[in-house]
Order: structure tokens, then sequence, then C-alpha cells
């Protein structure tokens, strides 16, 4: 069997849907983050795919080297973020983080 | 390619000040330590230099700069107008922040990056690359996160900041995958190219139309328009002040020339020739209209309702923003050039009235320590200024003549109803009546009610009522001279790539 196109983009396919469904269903902050990275890294597999296989210029290709370069830089971010959230509230569950909304 | 590129740095001269005097901070913040408030005027002055070379720029008419990447026409000068003149008051307001000045870090890195988010949205008005905008998007979403968590010592600012990325990094995140298959489906990153394709070949429909939902989502995340509103509330109140004003109107007014620039250059059907003059057509597959109008709706109904019940007034101002996005999209939805003008005159005037409702907000909660409604009893009686400044700034948020809140909500829905669009003209001056409600319990709060029997008289410095009245006065003048921003906002409509 020959692996193309259509694999590749049912593979992102189900990426895209397991890190949204880790997005909603954890309730840790970190976990959810990692969804949130399934998701971004989904989108390089399909850009890179379609590069590959749709007989594209080189666009997809750097499009997923600078969405690999933010997912870093936000992952940055957003840890030094979560760090912040447990030194002032001893927790990382989502849930338990809602002293706003009175 | 080398000439091409010495050929776009002549136009980007607006973003390369910023971009200097952003390093210029951070090495300033460095040297000063702890006189590094001293930033806020350097920030002043790099604003102020990247303002000179926007004028500057006003006589290039439309070029596309770096490779089809980046345009610069009318109407992303006049968004940056907007931008730029928002940050150089937060700033201004920052200047004066009780709850950002005197702390151990210091104000250096907050003004390096209010510069860095003005930079990530000027790319957002410009970018006419799907590359771009995703850039774009990121880094002035990047620089907000950090911003809304800037005072980290206080809890909710930190819950914010968390909220803000969550929500913020998963709505580009699909948006980044409605990108991807756009780009699968025409092979192409650019704007241009994209419409060609989507002209030209027979694009699967079922694919388009999930990549455009996508899409939306990280639209509508950084206008906050319902659905996608969940993030706005709780960093509107946690994060400071004055950057809550920032988000409000300067990222609002980006994520709005970004989807506007987006809508006009992808999906506009240049072929049906038989509409009025400047109106627009969509092309098949998706149907913008249709999305674009529950956007409005939704946001209109659902953020003027849940404000109702809101006792923290950065909260309430918070639901009045998800609605004023609501009113906006009224705009887009008619898809015609009046309803773009309308728009963009509405921004002006909803520049001036909502950083003036932050910054009472600010300035009060600096002296008594609240941002709780009830805490604004009286307030009239103490300070009468600050009173009758938050009277005209909230009448003209609801649309009350002869504020400038009126003449924007005017044009908005003068061009609903050249384009025919009763129902939903109908439906936003029905919200702008439920709005009164919550605006005037604060005026009721502020002139009815009698302070607390041991409240004393609020002072404020000289340059404190020096920036209120520079945002009261234009709030009130322009709602009876109003002339000079309409022929400026429709002057501002041309864009490139765009007949």
């Amino acid at each position: 069997m020959q692996v193309g196109l259509s694999h590749y983009l049912f593979l992102s396919g189900i990426l895209f849907a397991l890190g949204l469904y880790g997005v909603i269903t954890r309730r840790n902050a970190i976990l959810v983050l990692m969804g949130i990275e399934l998701i971004l890294n989904a989108a390089n597999i399909n850009f890179i795919a379609f590069a590959r296989y749709g007989g594209m210029q080189i666009d997809g290709q750097m499009m997923a080297v600078f969405v690999i370069i933010l997912a870093a830089a936000e992952a940055a971010i957003a840890l030094a973020i979560v760090l912040n959230i447990y030194k002032q509230f001893k927790t990382v569950n989502v849930d338990e983080i809602n002293k706003l909304k009175e | 390619m080398l000439e091409q590129i010495l050929q776009s740095i002549k136009y980007f001269q607006p973003e390369t000040a910023l971009v200097v005097s952003f390093c210029l901070i951070v090495i300033a913040d460095l040297f000063l330590k702890k006189r590094n408030e001293l930033t806020s005027y350097l920030a002043l002055i790099a604003i102020l230099i990247t303002a000179y070379f926007l004028v500057q720029q006003g006589t290039v008419g439309t070029q596309s700069i770096f490779f089809d990447m980046f345009a610069i026409d009318p109407f992303s000068l006049f968004f940056k107008a907007i931008i730029l003149t928002s940050s150089f008051f937060v700033i201004l307001f920052s200047i004066y922040s009780k709850e950002l000045q005197g702390r151990p870090k210091g104000i250096g890195e907050y003004n390096a990056l209010i510069i860095a988010l003005t930079l990530g949205m000027f790319l957002m008005t410009g970018a006419t690359n799907l590359l771009m905008i995703y850039l774009a998007l990121e880094l002035s979403s990047l620089t907000s996160y950090i911003l809304a968590g800037y005072t980290n010592e206080a809890k909710d600012s930190s819950e914010a900041s968390l909220k803000y990325i969550i929500y913020g990094a998963l709505s580009s995140g699909i948006m980044l995958y409605g990108i991807s298959i756009i780009y699968g489906l025409t092979g192409s990153l650019d704007l241009n190219t994209v419409h060609q394709a989507l002209v030209l070949q027979s694009v699967n429909q079922a694919a388009l139309i999930i990549a455009g939902i996508f899409i939306v989502v990280g639209f509508g995340y950084k206008i906050s328009a319902v659905p996608f509103h969940f993030w706005t509330p709780d960093v509107y109140e946690g994060a400071p002040v004055t950057i809550t004003a920032l988000l409000s109107v300067a990222s609002k007014a980006a994520g709005f020339a970004m989807l506007i620039r987006f809508i006009k250059v992808t999906f506009i059907d240049p072929a049906i020739g038989n509409l009025g003059p400047g109106m627009w057509a969509v092309l098949r597959g998706f149907d913008w209209n249709f999305v674009l109008a529950v956007l409005s709706v939704l946001s209109m109904t659902i953020g003027n309702l849940v404000a109702l019940s809101q006792k923290n007034l950065k909260r309430l101002l918070a639901y009045s923003s998800i609605a004023h996005a609501g009113y906006m999209l009224m705009g887009l939805v008619v898809f015609s050039n009046e309803g773009i003008a309308a728009v963009m005159i509405y921004f002006i005037i909803y520049l001036f009235m909502n950083l003036g409702a932050f910054y009472v907000i600010m300035l009060v909660a600096d002296r008594i320590g609240s941002e709780n409604i009830d805490d604004y009893r009286g307030l009239g009686y103490r300070t009468p200024l600050i009173g009758v400044s938050m009277t005209i700034f909230l009448l003209s948020l609801t649309g009350v003549p002869p504020t400038a809140g009126f003449i924007g909500k005017l044009y908005l829905f003068s061009a609903l109803i050249s384009a025919k669009v009763f129902w939903l003209a109908i439906v936003g001056v029905l919200n702008s009546v439920v709005s009164l409600y919550y605006y005037v319990r604060v005026l009721r709060n502020m002139f009815l009610r009698d302070p607390q029997p041991n409240a004393q008289p609020l002072h404020f410095s000289n340059m404190e009522i020096l920036i209120l009245l520079l945002l009261v006065v234009p709030t009130f003048l322009l709602g009876l001279y109003f002339t000079p921003i309409v022929e400026y906002a429709q002057a501002s409509i041309g864009m490139f790539g765009v007949r």
C-alpha cells in the first residue's frame, strides 16, 4: 500500500480531534497546553503533506517552520504563566482557578 | 530579490521605528534600573516618531511590499492611526497608574511590551498573506498574554493571563488548522492568489466551509465576538486597567482590520456587477453574510443582557465591549463600502469614549481602591469633574445625542438601512435601549445616591485632569462637529488588491 496524501490528512484530523478533546476534558493547565500543541502539530502535518503531495510551492514547509518557532515561544510564555499561577494558587487545576467571576 | 527588499524597507519605516524603539527601551530598562519609569517617556517619543513616519506614508497610495506579504494602503494607515493613538494614551495612563508604578519590578518591560504589541497590531492591519496574518496575530497575542498578567503578584492578574493564553492559543490553533485547509484547497497562502483560485477552480465546498468556520474562530476571538468571548470578562476584569483599555480598543481595531481585509480580498466576487455602487457580492461556498450576522446578533444580545447583572465596573465594560463588537459587526454584515466606512467612523469615536471610561475607572480605583459599582455612590458629588466626564463617556457608549457615540451609531444604522437590512437594524436599536439600563445604573449611583458619610473629596493632579480633558472634549465635540472624521474614514476605505 502506498502512503499518500489522504493518510496524512487522516492522521492530522485525528491529532486535531485528540488535541481538542484534550483541551476540553483535561483540568490540568499543563495538559490543556499539551492539547493545544497537538492542534498546532496537526496543522503542521497538513501544511507539509499538502506541500509534498499537492505539487505546491515551498510555502507549506515554510509555514510549518514558523509555526514550530511560534509554538515554542507560546509554550515558553504559557509555562511562565502557569508557574506564576502555581505560586499564587498552589494548584494548576484550571477549575480551581476562578477567583474572578464573583 | 534584494532590490525588492530594499524597496520594501522604504515603506516599512513606521514598523522599523517600533522595532528599534522596542530594543532601545529594553536596553534603557537595564541601564536605568531603579529609575525605569523614564522608559515611559521613551515610549511616548517612539510613538511620536512612528506617527511622523505614518503621516509621511499618507501620500504613497497603495503599495504591496515584501513579496506580497504586507500592504500599505489608506485602509491600513487609518487603523494604524487608531492603534497608535490608543497606545499613546495607554502609556500616558500608565505613568499615572498606581497599580503599575512603584512595583519592585518597575515599568520598563511593560513599556517595551506595549511597543511590541503595537508592532503586532500594525502588522495585523496590513497582512495580505495567511502566514503574515498568523504571525501578526501571534505577535500581538503573545505580548497581550504577558501584559494581562503583568502585575504578577496579584491573583486576579495571574488568573487573567492564564485564561487568556488558554483561550487565545486554542483559538489561534484552530484558525491555523483552517488556514492549512485553505492552503490545501487553493495551493497558496497569498490572499490574492487564494482569491483567484477560489474564483477559477471549483474547490470542495464542504472543506471550504469547515476552513471558513475554523478561521472565523481566530478572528472572533480577537474581536471578542460571541461565542468566542469567554476570555473577555475575566481578562478585562483581572488585567491592569490600562491593558484592559488597550485590549478593548486597539486589539479590537486590529482584529477588525484583519477580518475586513481577509473577507474583502479573498471572498468578494468581482464578476457580479449588477449591485449598487460600493456593494459587494460574496463568492459562493462560504456564506459570510450569514455567519457575520449570527455573530453580530449573538454578540450584541448576549453582551448587553449579561452586562445587566454585573457589579464590577470593569466586568460591565467587558460585556459592553462585546456588545460593541456586535454593533461594529453590523457594519460588516451589509457588505458595502458604506458599512465599512461606518465601522471606521465608529472606531474613531469608540477610541475616545472607551479609553475615557477605562481611564476614569483607573483614576477612581487608585483612590478608593474599588471597581465595584456600589462604591461609586455619590461620586458625582465627591468629584464633579470625574462624575460629569464618566456621564459623557457612558452616554456616548449608549449612543445618546449630542455625544459622539450617537454619530457612530447613526452611520452604522444608516448603512444598514440603505442596504435594506432592516431586521438587523431593529435588533441593534433594541439592544441600544437595553444597554441604556446598565449604563444609567452607574450614573444613578454617582448622582442620585448620597456618598457614604465619611467620604472625602478626591484629588487629582493637573496632568491627570489634562489627559481626561483630552478624551472628554473629543467625545463631546465629535458629536457636534463630525464632518472631518466622516470624510477621513470615507477616504480611507481604499485597499490594496481590491477594485
